[in-house]
């Protein structure tokens, strides 16, 4: 187990480890993609209020869920990369960032289309849509301030902090915004009341969840394999590959 | 030469840093000045009816301050980094976590009480009840120190960068929104006559996890910067 840790924290062997990985998470997600769609989109029954439109969850909820996922994935290499100085970790942080943001950006813009059928308007300062308004920020600032450092691992440690900075802050800022709606006002948009769930709309849920996934996972690899052949580009092994 | 206890360490650099901004008093004073500007630029720009400002005065002071905070965060460790005497803290024997905890005091004596002092001067401008000035600056003592420790990590974290400042608020901005929620809120609630304990306590709840967690982060991110 440990000898598997430290030798995934070679980038060598990491590169071609994902090697081996990258088409079979491609493909897995490709066929949970299409499937989830198909069950989400053909086959699960219409909704009894909502009818049609409710079918965005199955991209909406998936990427909410990923948005939080990806941020604690993010933290937790950030802090591996923080306490063992494992090049891997820093790698993986600094290219779930930009994914994190994508999926939290998609939860937004599915959300408030969504919302214009369903509450009549594009945004309220619904709890949840504020902290995730939030989350995106805490995203952008992170990708900021990875760019504003030209050192890539000293960049990578001041990213760490932040990012284990906010994930202290998560829950402090999800609760305060909760108490803070329900303070105001309860919600005077038309909420409607979720029923106990169907299998048949579950089920796709659970697909398109592992889809996206195995999407990230995917591209975390594409994008973690290029990242390592861009910062260890003076060793032996890169250019070896390169000029064969 | 003996050692200089921990206790001692802190308050060398909270009296030099106090020194140091007695020394730059007009620097000092522009985000005192940002504050009042800011503030007045609301009646002209919303309405000067004192209904409506009114109910915008918690908010619209709360912003204010955070803003005004977050301009004056830069010089918390920039003249220090300029001329070197931040590595040198970093050398010393003792925790880097104490002696940020020492600046940090210093930068909300300095930042953080005047605030808290032209706030009802304020307050008054913007036709607040008179009832609720206690509880404001209640939330500006106890969220005032927040900002700092909070704002401390960001600077830390940017000190070695030639344009930090929009940077700066990019990243600390999203980490005060609990303070301005649970503030404003306390500050409205004593307008409307409603109790306001429970806020404070959560206030007093951020400011105990605050004052624990934030000189360690920030020790940490200056020990990168410097690197």
């Amino acid at each position: 187990m440990w000898l598997f840790f430290h030798k995934l924290g070679s980038p060598k062997y990491f590169y071609d480890l994902s090697g081996k990985f990258l088409p079979w998470f491609g493909g897995l997600t490709l066929i949970l993609m299409l499937l989830g769609s198909y069950w989400g989109l053909v086959v699960a029954p219409a909704d009894y209020q909502q009818g049609d439109s409710y079918r965005i969850i199955y991209i909406h909820v998936p990427a909410a869920w990923m948005s939080l996922f990806v941020y604690i994935v993010m933290a937790s290499a950030g802090a591996i990369g923080l306490i063992w100085k494992m090049k891997m970790a820093d790698v993986v942080a600094s290219c779930s960032a930009p994914l994190g943001a994508a999926f939290t950006f998609l939860a937004l813009v599915t959300g408030s289309l969504w919302g214009k059928p369903m509450w009549g308007t594009y945004w309220v300062w619904d709890a949840r849509l504020t902290s995730e308004l939030i989350l995106l920020f805490l995203y952008l600032g992170f990708m900021g301030l990875e760019a504003a450092i030209d050192d890539k691992r000293t960049a990578a440690n001041a990213c760490a902090v932040l990012a284990l900075v906010g994930v202290v802050n998560i829950p402090i800022i999800h609760y305060s915004v909760e108490w803070w709606n329900t303070l105001h006002q309860g919600s005077t948009v038309a909420r409607v009341d979720k029923p106990a769930m169907d299998v048949n709309m579950l089920i796709p849920l659970l697909i398109m969840w592992f889809a996206f996934m195995f999407y990230y996972g995917t591209t975390l690899f594409m994008r973690a394999r290029n990242e390592v052949l861009y910062r260890e580009r003076d060793t032996a092994w890169v250019k070896e590959m390169v000029t064969e | 030469m003996s050692e200089a206890s921990l206790y001692q360490a802190f308050s060398t650099v909270l009296k030099r840093d106090l020194t140091l901004a007695y020394r730059t008093r007009t620097e000092m004073v522009n985000p005192m000045l940002f504050f009042i500007i800011v503030i007045s630029l609301f009646p002209l720009a919303v309405s000067p009816d004192p209904k409506v400002l009114q109910s915008l005065a918690p908010g619209v002071i709360w912003v204010a301050a955070l803003l005004a905070t977050l301009l004056s965060l830069d010089s918390m460790f920039r003249s220090d980094f300029d001329d070197g005497a931040l590595e040198q803290m970093l050398l010393s024997v003792h925790p880097v976590s104490v002696l940020v905890l020492g600046k940090v005091l210093a930068h909300w004596l300095v930042t953080g009480i005047p605030l808290l002092l032209l706030a009802p001067l304020l307050a008054v401008l913007l036709h607040m009840p008179s009832d609720s000035i206690p509880a404001l600056m209640t939330t500006l003592a106890l969220g005032g120190p927040i900002l700092s420790l909070v704002g401390a990590i960001g600077v830390a974290l940017t000190v070695g960068l030639r344009r930090g400042g929009v940077l700066l608020s990019l990243l600390i901005l999203p980490l005060y929104i609990p303070v301005l929620i649970f503030a404003a809120n306390a500050v409205s609630n004593a307008a409307a006559g409603l109790a306001i304990a429970g806020q404070l306590y959560f206030l007093g709840a951020l400011l105990a996890l605050a004052l624990t967690l934030a000189p360690i982060a920030t020790a940490a991110a200056l020990r990168i910067s410097l690197r």
